[in-house]
């Protein structure tokens, strides 16, 4: 066994007795519950190694890329993608049907604790091991370089998984700081700090030992992501915890100062997790499965540099006639609107790569989910700053109106680059020559794609109705309508949006088996059935 | 650049001669449209800047050659909103419910002031259109616990119903199978009696036996017809018009543990025209009286 192997089985062992501890003198139930499922990590941690390395290096520590850890974080992508997706339809159900899953005895069914739940395991179990995956597998070709650090990758895929099951279970017992997509609290966002840091030594290490003159751009946005999400991180969970030895801690800021850090790092989370993240994807996987080169170079340049400088800026928006200042909330509309050529700089290199390959999209459907992915982005990057204007975001703000924006963003945008991308690692990975079907693709294509229109057309309406309902007037300039009512004519959209949730749902199961049938190496007989897919140039 | 430029044979457009996994990129300019549309945004907040609250300086801010102010905006809205509405606010306090409802112009001011007061204050319990739910009267209906007058309405909205109010409309039904007041098959045979006044009893054993714990335990607030007081707010056993239910289990457990539901006082809530307001409100909706 290398003796990398056995210091990382100490530090586990080391780290164990810790969380034992931790446990054995917890001041609550919830922080001892906790610290077992860390110990339970570490000790997982210890085995998994025993058993990889029991009959020395396995084969893929002398392979040029890791290709491994990759395949881990496909896999658990779409085991995350659908837990997620599933809460998604149930919170979608409970708000149609109150009574149906209301279950008063059972309190981690409530709405308030699985609505975090479903957030959070889109944005950071799904999109977080998306986005891992995928850059592990980028930054080496794209680099010519195996991954930096040795096991190190591999802590920072257990080590995130660990983090999103305390996260999980915390939203389930209760446990939470309240802080908008970071309710973990203090003793979850410190493991999550090690990890990050972690993530980023193993990309720059790899970066640096790269054997190309040049970083590509995909790598660029992947950096800025990792960068400035850990800033956001660290910002935003600042707090002092109550006791060491229990769950609850109390945040560095409070009044409108709180609220602005909040939506600082909120907005951020979308602008540098789900926008420059997942544009890192969009540019490899684009160009690689259109097999076009990227449309333009200086574009590419000037947009990720404008975003990156005026997304930090917009997160006010979201605080539009509020205890914010003006001055304040000034800034945050004008950076928005100023967001959004860098944002469409993106869509338009992303479409564009496509000039010359056009006809592909006909017969492939992984690159129609792609395409289809950009367009979204280019919608809802159009819609945001739209939005963010203090006239609209009059009507829109507090309404469904929001909740559909967020949507066609995840849905179209995170979801289908995403499925796009892990479509094309799939036989690349497991070294088949192409996907068990593509016939099935189409059919995950259509049925996702009415999916997020029921969801995103049925939002769209409710909510500008809530806010026109909201803000209607008599002659007398009381209230046209209570708020029960709103509520009342929400209920039909409310019901296909939940139907459009189970169509996004299905889509991704039939994924899944798609995957899975191909990772197994199966070919399924149909017709068309050529090769697409381009072989992983190793 | 790179020495490695090369024609893309597709577009005729130069690459930028870098290579990585495959993937080359075109050497094609900024799009114009996407240019000027970004430099126009820039432009525009700058004006907006200028013209806006926007930067923020040591003790203070820019505020702009508007000088706009959202809270000065709010400020002004409210006071309009007030000075708008004052003229029929004392009209509105002043008058008794009678004198609304005779006068057609302040009756249609104080039905819309009502209905938006009902909309935000009571339809959390009674329902968008007061059509009530289990445990919160019906007030469309010609039932009413307390009195359906304008005056009663009035005043159960003042004082509340076992409300925190020193006049609260009060009155307390005994927990009798909590309480041990009585025994549970007496409470079962109770239940077939409550039954029997609606003429749905199918056990006259039962009712024959519980005749006189009727008119020892419920007479002296149901009546000994059944058929309830207003001034203890008894709800009628005789009718099909239940709050809480009429089926035995459920009068089994209102007699078991009692209800004694609770409406909040509004007085001092609500100003005296909302108050006169919703009473006519209520009243018009169908059941008053």
């Amino acid at each position: 066994m290398p003796p990398g192997v056995i210091a990382t089985m100490v530090a586990l062992l080391g780290a164990a007795i810790i969380t034992i501890l931790g446990a054995r003198f917890a001041v609550d139930g919830d922080f001892a519950a906790h610290m077992w499922i860390f110990t339970a990590g570490f000790v997982a941690g210890i085995v998994w190694l025993m058993r990889r390395y029991a009959s020395g290096a396995p084969a893929d520590d002398r392979e040029t890329y890791a290709n491994d850890v990759v395949r881990a974080g496909v896999i658990a992508s779409m085991f995350w993608g659908l837990a997620g997706f599933l809460v998604g339809v149930v919170i979608a159900l409970q708000l149609a049907f109150p009574d149906l899953l209301y279950f008063p005895d059972l309190p981690f069914t409530n709405f308030g604790r699985l609505r975090p739940l479903h957030t959070s395991a889109v944005i950071f179990a799904f999109g977080g091991n998306v986005l891992i995956a995928t850059s592990f597998y980028v930054v080496q070709r794209t680099s010519k370089a195996r991954l930096f650090g040795g096991l190190l990758p591999w802590f920072v895929f257990w080590g995130y998984q660990l983090f999103i099951v305390v996260a999980a279970t915390g939203y389930l017992m209760g446990v939470t700081q309240g802080r908008e997509y970071a309710e973990p609290e203090w003793y979850a966002d410190l493991w999550l700090t090690i990890v990050w840091v972690c993530y980023l030594l193993v990309f720059v290490g790899t970066l640096w030992k790269r054997k190309e003159p040049h970083i590509y751009v995909a790598n660029w946005f992947y950096l800025a992501f990792i960068v400035t999400i850990a800033l956001l991180h660290i910002v935003n969970n600042m707090a002092v915890p109550v006791s060491f030895l229990g769950v609850k801690s109390v945040s560095a800021f409070s009044g409108v100062q709180d609220a602005l850090t909040q939506w600082w790092y909120g907005h951020n989370a979308v602008g540098f997790f789900l926008t420059a993240g997942f544009l890192a994807i969009m540019y490899y996987f684009v160009p690689k499965r259109a097999e076009r080169p990227v449309y333009s170079y200086r574009l590419s340049i000037v947009h990720f540099w404008s975003l990156i400088f005026i997304y930090i800026w917009a997160g006010p928006h979201h605080l539009h006639y509020t205890a914010l200042p003006e001055w304040a909330q000034t800034l945050g509309m004008t950076f928005s609107i100023m967001l959004w050529m860098p944002s469409w700089g993106g869509m338009i290199n992303g479409l564009m790569t496509l000039s010359g390959a056009w006809d592909k999209l006909r017969t492939d459907p992984v690159l129609r989910m792609l395409v289809v992915s950009v367009a979204f982005y280019g919608m809802s990057t159009f819609e945001g700053p739209v939005m963010s204007v203090k006239a609209v975001n009059a009507l829109s703000h507090y309404t469904d109106w929001t909740i559909g924006h967020v949507h066609s963003g995840a849905l179209g945008w995170v979801g289908y680059v995403s499925f796009g991308a892990i479509y094309c690692l799939v036989p690349w990975l497991w070294k088949r020559e192409r996907l068990y079907s593509l016939k099935l693709v189409e059919w995950h294509f259509w049925i996702s794609t009415i999916g997020i229109l029921f969801y995103i057309t049925s939002m769209w309406i409710s909510g500008i109705m809530q806010g026109l309902m909201w803000r209607a007037y008599n002659e007398f300039g009381f209230l046209s309508y209570s708020f029960v009512e709103t509520v009342e004519a929400m209920h039909p959209y409310y019901i296909i949006r939940a139907l459009g949730g189970a169509l996004f749902l299905i889509g991704a199961l039939i994924m899944v088996y798609n995957l899975w049938r191909t990772a197994r190496g199966d070919l399924r007989a149909e017709a068309g059935n050529t090769p697409l897919v381009p072989a992983a140039a190793e | 650049m790179s020495k490695n430029r090369e024609k893309d044979d597709v577009s005729g457009v130069e690459t930028t001669g870098h290579e990585w996994d495959g993937i080359r990129e075109l050497d094609n300019p900024l799009p114009r449209w996407w240019l000027y549309i970004f430099y126009a945004t820039v432009v525009w907040s700058i004006g907006y800047w200028v013209v806006m609250p926007a930067w923020p300086l040591v003790n203070d801010y820019t505020r702009g050659v508007l000088g706009h102010s959202q809270r000065l905006d709010v400020d002004a809205a409210i006071a309009s909103l007030k000075e708008g509405r004052s003229a029929l606010g004392e009209k509105l306090a002043k008058a008794t419910p009678q004198e609304i409802e005779a006068d057609p112009e302040l009756q249609q001011a104080a039905l819309a002031w009502g209905r938006s007061a009902f909309g935000d204050n009571c339809a959390t319990c009674h329902g968008g259109g007061g059509g009530g739910n289990v445990g919160y009267p019906n007030l469309n209906d010609d039932i009413w616990l307390w009195g359906g007058t304008l005056d009663d309405i009035r005043h159960t909205l003042k004082v509340g119903i076992r409300s925190t109010h020193p006049e609260t409309r009060l009155s307390a039904m005994p927990a009798y199978g909590r309480d041990e007041l009585l025994e549970p098959g007496q409470i079962r045979d109770l239940a077939e009696y409550v039954l029997n006044l609606s003429g749905k009893s199918t056990d006259a054993e039962a009712v024959a036996r519980a005749a006189p714990l009727f008119v020892d335990n419920c007479a002296a607030c149901h009546g000994e017809d059944g058929k309830g007081l207003r001034e203890f707010g008894s709800p009628n056993l005789t009718d099909a018009d239940w709050l809480y239910g009429g089926d035995k289990d459920t009068i089994i457990e209102t007699i078991t543990n009692a209800r004694n539901g609770v409406m909040p006082t509004w007085e001092g809530r609500l100003d005296a025209p909302t108050i006169n307001a919703l009473a006519v409100y209520v009243h018009s909706l169908g059941g008053g009286e």
